[in-house]
C-alpha cells in the first residue's frame, strides 16, 4: 500500500455560485460539495499506469489521490463510498474540444488569427459542461476552430461545474496555440454559400494547400524577425542604454512563445502530405508540434510524426464524411501507437465527449491493443500531450482525484458513469441527478405558468423568429 | 476467401453453368458454437445446417452432408447478421462532395424513386458496414433534411426504402425487398433562429408565416394522398380515358396499407399528428427517427405502430432535459409496449448501431430486447421476417461469428455468411492497415 503524507485537512465549503438562470442553477448545485477526506472502497481500480487493483480503495485528501491499494485506512470522519462491484478510472481527458465556447469558434477573417484567445469566451453556463461530467470528462483541452492556418490561443480547463470561468482553467496547464491545414483554411480562398443560397463571400488567402503551408512560414518568418528586434532592444537596455522599444505585436507575441516553448501547437490536420510539411516548417523554424489533431492519415507517417516527437490526437472511428477523411481507418490510433506515438482518442463534439471510455474501446476491435493501452488513449496520453501528466491522467499517489466511478468496466459498452470527482470534489452523482429530477419538473412548470401569466399579448404579425 | 479466389470461384460458375446447380447445392455445417437464434432460447454446443442459402437444420449433434463444408466454431458465438433499419448507404460516399451523393431529390412528391436502382454495389462503405457484424441494411431515398438548414431537399416523399444485403455484385443480387417503406418527413412548423436564416441568405419569417407554410404543406400532402386514392380508383374502374401515371402508380400500396410510411417524426407533436394523419388517410406508417416519446407511447400501442429509433447517442434536444434522455428513449419506447428497432440515418456510421443498442442497455432496456431490437424486431416491421431476423428453420442463412456479444465494441467479428455464402471482411480500412503497417 502507497500512502501519501496528508496535510492538514481543509474542508471548506465552496463558495456560493449565482448562474444566471434557474434551470442551470438547480442543475449546477448538484454536484457540489466541500474538499473532503473521502474513501473510495472496494473498487476494481483501473489506474491505467500501475496495473489493476482488485478489491482496491482510493483516499482522497486535499483533493489529491493519498493512497491507493488493498488495505488502506482512512480517518474515522473520511466519506466512505462503499464501491463493491464497481470500476474507478482516472477521469478522462479530451485533447479536442469546442464545449464552453460562448459564441463563434472561428475568427474566419485573416488567415493568421493568432491574437485571439478562447480564455476571453469561456461560458461556465453551457449544459454541454454538466453534460460531458456525466461521462467522466473531466479536463478538456478548449481550441479555436479551424477555418485559419494559425488560429486562436487555447487554454485547457477542468469541468468545475458551477464555478466561474477563471475557476475552470487548469492550474498550471501551458496554454496552446490551433493550427489547421487542408480544405478547412484553404476552403476560404474560393467560398461557396455553404447553403447555396445568397451571394458567395469575397476569396480570402489562402486557397490551396501551398498557401496554407507559406501563411505559416510567412507568419513565423515575421516572428522570428519581431523576437530578433526585442532580443536586440533587451540586450541594448542590458547595457545601459535607453532606445526605442519596438512596438508590441499581439499576433506575433504568440509566435515568439511557441519558439521559446512557452506554448503548444495543436495543429488540424488530415492528409500525410500537409502532416510532413507542418513538420518539417516547424523543424525549419525550430519550434515544435506538441500534438496533431485529427491526424486522419497519421499511420502513413507515423515513423516521422514519432521522430518529431509529436503526439497524435485522433477520432476512434470518423471516416469518409469529407475527401481528405476518405483515406480513414480506425486502425490509425492502434497503428500510429505500435509505431512509437503517444496516441489519444478525442472528441472535437458536445456529443462525443460524453462516451470517450467507448470510443477508446474501439482500438480494441481495430488493431487489437490492449485494455490497458484503450484506457491510456483518453486518459494518461492526453495528459501526456497536454503535459498534465504529472497531475492527471492516472489514479497515482499525488495526482489530483480525478476520478470516475462507472458500475461495470469503463470499455464495456453498458457502463454507465456513477460518480465524477475533480480535485476530490464530487461533481456528478447520478443518485443525486435522478433524486432532483422531479424538483425541476415542478420548477419549470412554475416558470412556465410565471411566463404565460405575465406574457403581453402577441403582435398581430406575430412573433419575429 | 478474398476478393480473388470469389471472382474465379463465380467466374467459374459462369462458365460452366451444368456445374452450378451442384455447388450452390453445397451445405455448410456450421458446428461447436453458442447459438443465439432470438427467437428462441440459445443453444450450447450447437450447430446449424445452411442448404441452399438457407438454414436446414439447427441442433447439437447434425450430420453433414456428403460434400458439406464443415466449420468448427472453436465455442465462438453465433447471431444472425444484424439490421440497421435506417441507412443511407450506398446512395451517399463522401457527404461534403455532392457529386458523390444521391440523395434528396428535387420535388414535394417524389414515391416513384427507388432506392435499389442507385445502390453503389463498389461503395466502400458496404465491406466498412459488414465489419461490424451487418449483413442487412434499408437505404433510404432521403436525408431527413429538411431543406436550406442542415440541408436536404424540403421533399415530403422522397422515395422508396429499400431492404439490401450487404454482399452481391450488382444491386440487383444485393435486393432483399425492393420496396420496404416509403420514406416520409412529416411536416412541422421550422423555427429558424434569425442568425442561422441570415447565414441561409433568407429573410428572417414570424411564426406566422411558418404556420402558414406548414398549413398550406399539409393541405398539399391531404390533397396528393387525395389524388392517388382516385388514381386507384380510376385504375380498377378501367375506363376508357385512364392514363398511367409514374408518380401515382407508386402511391398505390401506400394507399392501399400495403407499404408503410416510414415517418420521420422527432416531436412528440410530430408523432402525435402523424397517427392523426394514419388514422385519417388509413395508411400504415413507422415511426423514425423519434427524439422523444412524450404521451405518444399509448397512441402507438394502441394501433401497433413501431418505430425505427435513430442514434442513441445524441444530445438532449432541449437544455434542461435530463442528461441521459437519448440514452432512456429506446426504454420509454419499450415500456410503452412499442415495437422497436435501430437504425442509424447515416452511410458512415451506419456500422456503430450495435453500439447504439449497447447504449440504450447501459439506460435500462432489457439487453435481449436490445438484440431483437437489432434482428428479429427489425426483420418483423420491415415485413421481411419470413427471411430475416433470427436463426430459424427455413430462413435466409444470414449468420455472425463472433467471440463475444456483437454490442460490444471489444468483440471481432470472426465470419460472416449472407445467404448461406461466407463473406469477406475485409474493408479499405483493413486494407490501408495491412498495407502501411509494412511500412
Amino acid at each position: 500500500m502507497l500512502r501519501f503524507k496528508s496535510r492538514t485537512g481543509r474542508s471548506g465549503a465552496d463558495e456560493a455560485v449565482r448562474p444566471t438562470t434557474a434551470i442551470v442553477f438547480m442543475m449546477a448545485t448538484v454536484g457540489l460539495c466541500g474538499a473532503q477526506t473521502i474513501l473510495i472502497r472496494n473498487a476494481t481500480v483501473l489506474t491505467v499506469t500501475k496495473g489493476t487493483v482488485e478489491n482496491g480503495s482510493v483516499l482522497i485528501e486535499n483533493g489529491k489521490v493519498a493512497a491507493v491499494g488493498t488495505n488502506v485506512s482512512a480517518p474515522a470522519d473520511a466519506t466512505v463510498v462503499d464501491a463493491t462491484g464497481k470500476y474507478l478510472m482516472p477521469g478522462i481527458i479530451d485533447c479536442h474540444s469546442h464545449t464552453a465556447v460562448e459564441g463563434s469558434v472561428n475568427e474566419g477573417t485573416v488567415s493568421d488569427s493568432s491574437m485571439v484567445n478562447i480564455k476571453d469566451v469561456i461560458n461556465p453556463y453551457d449544459i454541454n459542461i454538466y453534460r460531458a461530467l456525466a461521462g467522466g470528462l473531466t479536463v478538456s483541452n478548449v481550441l479555436h476552430g479551424s477555418a485559419n492556418a494559425i488560429g486562436g490561443q487555447t487554454i485547457v480547463i477542468k469541468l468545475r461545474w458551477g464555478k466561474t470561468a477563471p475557476e475552470m482553467l487548469f492550474e498550471g496547464a501551458k496554454p496552446g496555440i490551433k493550427f489547421a491545414l487542408g480544405e478547412n483554411p484553404k476552403r476560404q480562398g474560393y467560398p461557396q454559400n455553404f447553403f447555396s443560397q445568397g451571394p458567395a463571400a469575397e476569396p480570402r488567402y489562402p486557397g490551396t494547400r501551398m498557401g496554407v503551408e507559406e501563411v505559416i512560414r510567412a507568419s513565423f518568418t515575421e516572428a522570428k524577425n519581431y523576437q530578433a528586434e526585442w532580443k536586440e532592444y533587451n540586450e541594448r537596455v542590458a547595457r545601459g542604454e535607453k532606445p526605442i522599444p519596438p512596438r508590441k505585436d499581439l499576433r506575433l507575441e504568440p509566435l515568439v512563445e511557441v519558439m521559446e516553448g512557452q506554448r503548444y501547437v495543436h495543429a488540424h490536420c488530415y492528409r500525410s502530405d500537409e502532416i510532413l510539411m507542418l513538420l518539417r516548417v516547424a523543424d525549419e523554424m525550430g519550434f515544435k508540434i506538441r500534438t496533431l489533431q485529427h491526424v486522419l492519415e497519421g499511420y502513413k507517417v507515423a515513423k516521422e510524426i514519432a521522430d518529431h516527437g509529436a503526439g497524435a490526437s485522433t477520432f476512434s472511428d470518423w471516416w469518409a464524411y469529407k475527401i481528405e477523411a476518405y483515406d480513414a481507418t480506425p486502425y490509425n490510433a492502434a497503428m500510429m501507437t505500435r509505431k512509437g506515438v503517444v496516441v489519444s482518442v478525442n472528441s472535437d463534439s458536445d456529443e462525443l465527449q460524453r462516451h470517450l471510455n467507448l470510443e477508446a474501446a474501439k482500438v480494441m476491435r481495430y488493431g487489437g491493443l490492449s485494455e490497458t493501452e484503450a484506457l491510456a488513449m483518453v486518459t494518461i496520453n492526453p495528459a501526456k500531450q497536454l503535459g498534465i501528466d504529472d497531475k492527471v491522467g492516472s489514479i497515482e499517489v499525488g495526482k489530483s482525484a480525478d476520478l470516475v466511478l462507472y458500475d461495470k468496466h469503463p470499455l464495456s459498452n453498458y457502463s454507465k458513469a456513477l460518480k465524477v470527482w475533480i480535485d476530490g470534489h464530487e461533481y456528478f452523482d447520478r443518485d443525486k441527478d435522478l433524486e432532483t429530477r422531479p424538483k425541476f419538473e415542478q420548477q419549470k412548470k412554475e416558470l412556465l405558468q410565471k411566463e404565460n401569466a405575465e406574457k403581453p399579448k402577441p403582435a398581430k404579425e406575430g412573433r419575429r423568429l | 476467401m478474398n476478393r480473388t479466389h470469389l471472382c474465379t470461384w463465380i467466374g467459374g460458375l459462369l462458365l460452366l453453368p451444368c456445374i452450378i446447380a451442384a455447388a450452390e447445392s453445397n451445405s455448410v455445417l456450421i458446428q461447436n458454437v453458442t447459438i443465439h437464434p432470438v427467437t428462441a432460447a440459445d443453444i450450447q454446443n450447437g450447430a446449424v445446417l445452411v442448404v441452399d442459402g438457407k438454414i436446414a437444420e439447427i441442433g447439437t449433434k447434425l450430420e453433414a452432408k456428403s460434400g458439406a463444408r464443415v466449420i468448427d466454431g472453436h465455442g465462438l458465438q453465433l447471431y444472425p447478421g444484424l439490421i440497421n433499419a435506417a441507412t443511407n448507404v450506398g446512395l451517399a460516399e463522401i457527404e461534403a462532395l455532392r457529386d458523390t451523393v444521391d440523395l434528396d431529390e428535387v420535388g414535394l412528391f417524389n414515391p416513384e424513386l427507388r432506392a435499389e436502382i442507385a445502390f453503389n454495389p463498389s461503395s466502400e462503405h458496404i465491406d466498412v458496414t459488414r465489419a461490424s457484424g451487418i449483413t442487412t441494411v434499408i437505404s433510404l431515398p432521403g436525408s431527413g433534411g429538411r431543406g436550406g438548414f442542415g440541408g436536404g431537399g424540403g421533399s415530403v416523399i422522397t422515395g422508396q426504402g429499400a431492404l439490401m444485403h450487404l454482399e452481391g455484385w450488382t444491386w440487383e443480387e444485393m435486393t432483399v425487398k425492393p420496396s420496404a417503406v416509403m420514406d416520409m418527413l412529416f411536416p412541422e412548423i421550422q423555427t429558424v433562429p434569425r442568425q442561422f436564416a441570415a447565414m441561409m441568405g433568407t429573410p428572417p419569417r414570424t411564426y406566422a408565416e411558418e404556420e402558414k407554410q406548414y398549413k398550406e404543406r399539409l393541405r398539399q400532402v391531404s390533397d396528393f394522398f387525395e389524388q392517388a386514392r382516385r388514381y386507384a380508383k380510376a385504375k380498377s374502374a378501367g375506363g376508357p380515358d385512364f392514363r398511367s401515371d409514374v408518380r401515382l402508380e407508386a402511391m398505390i400500396p401506400v394507399i392501399e396499407g400495403k407499404l408503410p410510411l416510414l415517418v420521420r417524426a422527432e416531436k412528440e407533436k410530430m408523432i402525435k399528428e402523424a397517427v392523426e394523419f394514419a388514422d385519417k388517410e388509413k395508411v400504415k406508417i413507422i415511426i423514425a427517427d423519434p427524439r422523444e416519446i412524450g404521451s405518444a407511447g399509448p397512441l402507438l400501442k394502441a394501433r401497433n405502430i413501431p418505430v425505427v429509433l435513430g442514434k442513441t447517442f445524441q444530445l438532449p434536444m432541449r437544455d434542461d432535459d435530463p442528461y441521459d434522455a437519448p440514452y432512456t428513449l429506446p426504454n420509454d419506447f419499450y415500456n410503452a409496449g412499442v415495437k422497436i428497432c435501430f437504425g442509424t440515418f447515416d452511410v458512415e456510421f451506419a456500422r456503430n448501431v450495435p453500439f447504439e443498442a449497447a447504449q440504450a442497455v447501459a439506460f435500462g432496456l432489457p439487453h435481449d430486447e436490445a438484440l431483437k431490437a437489432l434482428t428479429i424486431n427489425s426483420a418483423e416491421i420491415l415485413g421481411a421476417a419470413d427471411k430475416l431476423g433470427s436463426i430459424e428453420k427455413g430462413k435466409v442463412a444470414d449468420l455472425i461469428l463472433t467471440d463475444g456479444d456483437p454490442m460490444e465494441a471489444k468483440t471481432n467479428i470472426k465470419q460472416m455468411f449472407i445467404a448461406g455464402r461466407e463473406v469477406n471482411l475485409e474493408s479499405r480500412h483493413t486494407r490501408e492497415y495491412e498495407r502501411w503497417m509494412e511500412r
